[in-house]
C-alpha cells in the first residue's frame, strides 16, 4: 500500500512552530552574543603570554570540543542539580550553547590574534600603547575580520546543534517537532517541514551574519 | 535496592563505547566511500551534476544531525522497509559524513594548482585518468590532517544517535543514570570516556597539519 502523505496535518500546528522558530532563533542570539564574547576573552588569556591562564583556558578548550554537545547539556542539566546548581530548561541549554560555542570561538579567535603581524604590535609598543590600548585598537579587530568566515560557520553549527536540547525539553524546535507528531501520529511530514525550517534559518543566518561582518568590519578597515 | 559501584558504572558505560566505536567507524568508512563519489561529482565538468551535488552537500550541512536521523528513521517504513535504531543511525550518519568529507576534500582538490589539470588535460586524459593519476593523489597529502580531525566531529555526532534509543555511550549514561540516580558521575565518566575517544584524534591531526606545513 502506497503511504499517502499529510502534510496539512502539520500547518494545522503553525503556532507551535513559529514558537518553536522564535526560541530556537533566541536561544542562537543570546549564546551567540555570549559565546563570542567568551571566545574574545578567552583568545587574549590564551595569547596572553600568563602560562597558568593559558593553560586552564587550553584545558577548558580542548574538553569541550572533544565531547560531544549532547553530554555537555546533560552533565549541565542532570548532573549539576548533584553541585546545587538547578538551572531550568532554557537556561541550562543556553548556558551548554554558550560553553560550546565559547571554547570553539577562543581556539578561532586565537588563530586570528595569531596572524597579527608583530610590527603592528611593536608600532604600538612605540607609540606608548598599553598592552589593553593595543589588544583593542590594533590586535582585535583585524583579527576579528580574518576569521569571521569561520566563526558564522561555527554559529550556524551551534544554532543547528541547538535541536538536541530537546532532550532536556528546552521548548525550541524540535521540541516543537516531537509534540506535534506525538498528536497527530505524522513524523515524517513533521520533521520533513521542521528540516526545512532549519534550512531557512541557517541560511538566514549566514546571511545575516556575512551582512553583519560586511558593515562591522569592512567599514572600519575603509576608515582606517 | 541494588548498589552500584562507581566500577560497575565505569564497566557498563566502556561496553556501550563499543557501539559509539563500531558506528563511528563503519559510518566513517562508509561515509568516506560514499563523500569520495560526491566529491568527484562536484568537480566533474558536468554542470548538472557539480550543482546536484553541491545541493547535497548544502542540505546536509545547513540541517541539524538530530533532524537527519529523524528523517531517516522515519523514512525507511513508508518505504515499506523495516528499520532498527541501528540501520537509521549508520545511514544517516554516512549520509552527514559524506557531505561533510566531500566539501573537505573539495577544499584539497582545488588546491591543486591548475597547471596540473592543465597538463593532464593536454595529454588527452579523461577526467577519470585526471582525478587518478594525478589530482587525487597530490590532494590526498593535503587531505589526511582535515579528514582525520572530522573523524572527531563524526564521534560526536554518534552521540545523537542515542535519542532514536540506539544504544551507546551516552544512551548508556541516560540508562545508567536512570538506575543509580547518579548523573553528576555518570555524565561526567561518560564525557571522560568521549574525551578518551577523541582527544588523541584531535592531537594526531593537529601533528600531521604541522608536519605538513614544515614538509612544505
Amino acid at each position: 500500500m502506497a503511504y499517502s502523505f499529510d502534510f496539512p496535518a502539520v500547518f494545522d500546528y503553525t503556532p507551535v512552530l513559529v514558537d518553536g522558530v522564535v526560541l530556537t532563533a533566541a536561544l542562537t542570539v543570546v549564546s551567540t552574543v555570549a559565546g563570542v564574547s567568551i571566545g574574545i576573552a578567552g583568545a587574549a588569556a590564551r595569547t596572553s603570554g600568563v602560562k597558568a591562564l593559558d593553560t586552564a583556558v587550553g584545558v577548558y578548550v580542548e574538553v569541550i570540543r572533544n565531547t560531544p554537545f549532547l553530554v555537555q547539556l546533560f552533565f549541565i542539566f542532570f548532573g549539576l542539580p548533584t553541585l546545587g546548581i538547578r538551572l531550568p530548561e532554557w537556561q541550562a541549554a543556553v548556558l551548554a550553547m554558550v560553553v560550546n560555542l565559547g571554547a570553539y570561538s577562543t581556539e578561532i579567535i586565537r588563530a586570528g590574534i595569531q596572524a597579527t603581524p608583530r610590527g603592528l604590535i611593536e608600532a604600538g609598543e612605540s607609540l606608548a600603547m598599553t598592552r589593553a590600548e593595543i589588544f583593542r585598537h590594533i590586535v582585535i579587530k583585524p583579527a576579528m575580520k580574518k576569521i569571521w568566515p569561520a566563526l558564522s560557520s561555527q554559529i550556524v553549527i551551534v544554532m543547528l546543534g541547538s535541536s538536541v536540547c530537546s532532550q532536556i525539553a528546552a521548548e525550541e524546535l524540535t521540541f516543537a517537532a516531537n509534540f506535534i507528531q506525538s498528536r497527530n501520529f505524522r513524523p515524517f511530514e513533521v520533521y520533513f517541514v521542521v528540516t526545512a525550517l532549519y534550512l531557512g534559518l541557517a541560511v538566514l543566518l549566514r546571511w545575516l551574519l556575512a551582512r553583519f561582518g560586511n558593515l562591522v568590519f569592512a567599514r572600519r578597515a575603509a576608515r582606517a | 535496592m541494588p548498589e552500584f559501584t562507581t566500577w560497575d558504572i565505569l564497566y557498563n558505560l566502556i561496553l556501550a563505547a563499543r557501539w559509539t566505536v563500531v558506528l563511528s567507524i563503519l559510518a566513517f568508512i562508509c561515509g568516506g566511500i560514499a563523500g569520495l563519489l560526491v566529491l568527484l561529482g562536484r568537480v566533474s565538468p558536468l554542470p548538472w551534476l557539480r550543482r546536484t551535488m553541491n545541493l547535497y552537500i548544502e542540505l546536509f550541512q545547513g540541517t541539524p544531525l538530530l533532524m537527519q536521523i529523524f528523517i531517516v528513521f522515519f523514512a525507511f517504513p513508508l518505504m515499506g522497509v523495516e528499520t532498527t535504531a541501528w540501520t537509521a543511525a549508520v545511514v544517516a550518519l554516512t549520509l552527514f559524513t559524506s557531505a561533510y568529507l566531500a566539501e573537505i576534500w573539495r577544499g584539497c582538490v582545488e588546491s591543486v594548482p591548475k597547471g596540473q589539470w592543465e597538463a593532464s588535460e593536454s595529454l588527452a586524459m579523461s577526467f577519470t585518468e585526471q582525478m587518478r593519476y594525478v589530482i587525487l593523489p597530490q590532494a590526498l597529502r593535503v587531505a589526511v590532517p582535515p579528514t582525520v580531525g572530522f573523524s572527531v566531529q563524526v564521534i560526536k555526532g554518534t552521540a545523537v544517535t542515542s535519542i532514536i534509543g540506539f544504544v551507546e555511550l551516552t544512551k548508556a549514561g541516560t540508562m545508567i543514570t536512570n538506575a543509580t540516580f547518579q548523573p553528576f558521575l555518570v555524565y561526567g565518566l561518560v564525557g571522560l570516556l568521549y574525551f578518551a575517544l577523541c582527544y588523541p584524534l584531535s592531537v594526531y591531526a593537529k601533528r600531521l597539519e604541522r608536519t605538513l606545513h614544515v614538509a612544505r
